[in-house]
């Protein structure tokens, strides 16, 4: 019997493909991979593009990355693959996005976090919380 | 019967309060159920994705990324995520509290704490009581998506990148069953102890492609950005079951209410009708 690796694939969304192969092939950045069993070491980057891997008997599976990350161990394939095209502009727009988010409202001076205030404020949510519970109680033991 | 009459209106207002929670109750219920297939399904990548963090961290890399390296501790970046919504019982106070207690530990230790709030309720929070707030995103909705977490953990990573915050840590709330839902704060990065784990020790390293130091840190975020969606995604099915939870109890209160409301609007009745008749009887006696 020819020997396997272990591949997982998953997307942050979800799992795509675990279980054992004979052969993965992925579209790494400076070329196409193809890995066997006892690959060496290796990280890489990865293209959008098509991942093969032959399963045990010869079948062939297909998946599509849009990109993502391709960890090699010697008897163990990680592909961390991108939910979406990432492109770099796209990063910086949302941080920039989150950072006026909060730069906007936040028109009062910035002075010390009052920890004190916030102290109040959760024992009295709390309390309250508490009350509602044990009013609860009472009236189902009455 | 006019204390009869205010009775009566009192219980069909509490009817119809008691229709909204109860309607409230059966959406929160179905809603979580599909944000816990969401947190289940996000789970391999974060679970993988660690792996990879703790493999690289035993490896010997020729490039040391200042993730995986703890470093003196003047400011930290601190990302919490909370619900946008309230109606979830004691949810956010919780996690508040926890964050606070976290907090104000730094704050004796002279840190100072820089803050990014993911959802309305920590943002409101925070802004009230002044915590120095550096990038906040909110309405994500029920299903939030991958992107969302990309802006504020760019933020928070590109502080840490250029030595502004020297650890950044995540507070969210852990999804522990329907009934009961955890506050939770971890260490972001530099990646602790508990990720990188034990592993073979033998010198190795990895081939690249094509560069070490751009894949590391790309990693690296990807890693961060994994764990803050993971956490999202786990606040939003403990926000339901919270939620489910509380207005469950509410149902129940607007029903003994009902009950105890409905006797008094009884008794008032037959005491009206006692009265009537005891004056008709008085009004024959007297012809």
């Amino acid at each position: 019997m020819a020997m396997t690796l272990h591949v997982d694939i998953v997307s942050a969304e979800k799992e795509l493909f675990s279980g054992p192969v004979e052969m993965v092939t992925a579209p790494g950045e400076l070329g196409e991979l193809g890995i066997l069993p006892r690959h060496s070491q290796l990280l890489t980057r990865l293209k959008p593009g098509q991942v093969r891997v032959r399963l045990q008997g010869g079948d062939e599976q297909l998946f599509y990355v849009s990109g993502g990350l391709l960890e090699v161990q010697p008897n163990l394939v990680t592909i961390l693959s991108d939910t979406a095209e990432r492109a770099k502009d796209l990063d910086e727009a949302a941080a920039l996005s989150a950072k006026q988010r909060a730069e906007q409202v936040i028109a009062d001076s910035r002075s010390e976090f009052e920890f004190a205030r916030a102290k109040v404020e959760l024992a009295e949510a709390i309390a309250q919380l508490q009350t509602i519970a044990k009013m609860r109680k009472q009236r189902k033991s009455s | 019967m006019a204390g009869a009459k205010e009775i009566r209106t009192k219980i069909k207002s509490i009817k119809s309060t008691q229709k909204i929670t109860k309607a409230m109750e059966m959406v929160a219920a179905s809603k979580m159920r599909k944000a816990q297939e969401r947190m289940r399904a996000a789970r391999p990548y974060a679970t993988k994705i660690r792996n990879v963090i703790s493999h690289l961290a035993h490896a010997h890399t020729e490039y040391r990324s200042p993730g995986l390296v703890e470093r003196e501790i003047k400011r930290v970046g601190l990302i919490v995520v909370s619900t946008d919504r309230g109606l979830c019982g004691g949810l956010n106070t919780n996690l508040f509290k926890a964050a606070i207690v976290a907090m104000q530990q730094w704050r004796n230790q002279g840190i100072e704490i820089d803050v990014c709030t993911i959802g309305t309720k920590a943002f409101q929070f925070f802004r009230r009581l002044k915590g120095n707030i550096v990038a906040h995103v909110s309405h994500l909705g029920d299903a939030p998506r991958f992107e969302d977490v990309l802006g504020p953990v760019k933020v928070m990573a590109d502080a840490f990148a250029e030595g502004r915050v020297d650890a950044i840590h995540l507070v969210y709330n852990e999804f522990v069953n329907t009934m009961s839902q955890k506050p939770k704060i971890e260490q972001l990065v530099p990646v602790t102890a508990e990720v990188k784990e034990s592993a073979p020790v033998h010198r190795w390293d990895y081939i690249y492609e094509p560069d070490p130091k751009d894949l590391i840190e790309l990693l690296l975020r990807r890693y961060g950005e994994s764990v803050v969606y993971q956490a999202l995604v786990e606040n939003v099915a403990c926000e339901m079951a919270s939620r489910m939870v509380a207005m469950k109890s509410a149902t129940d209160n607007a029903g003994a209410l009902i009950d105890e409301l409905q006797l008094i609007y009884n008794k008032a009745r037959q005491a009206s009708i006692t009265q009537e008749l005891a004056e008709i009887v008085g009004g024959a006696a007297a012809v």
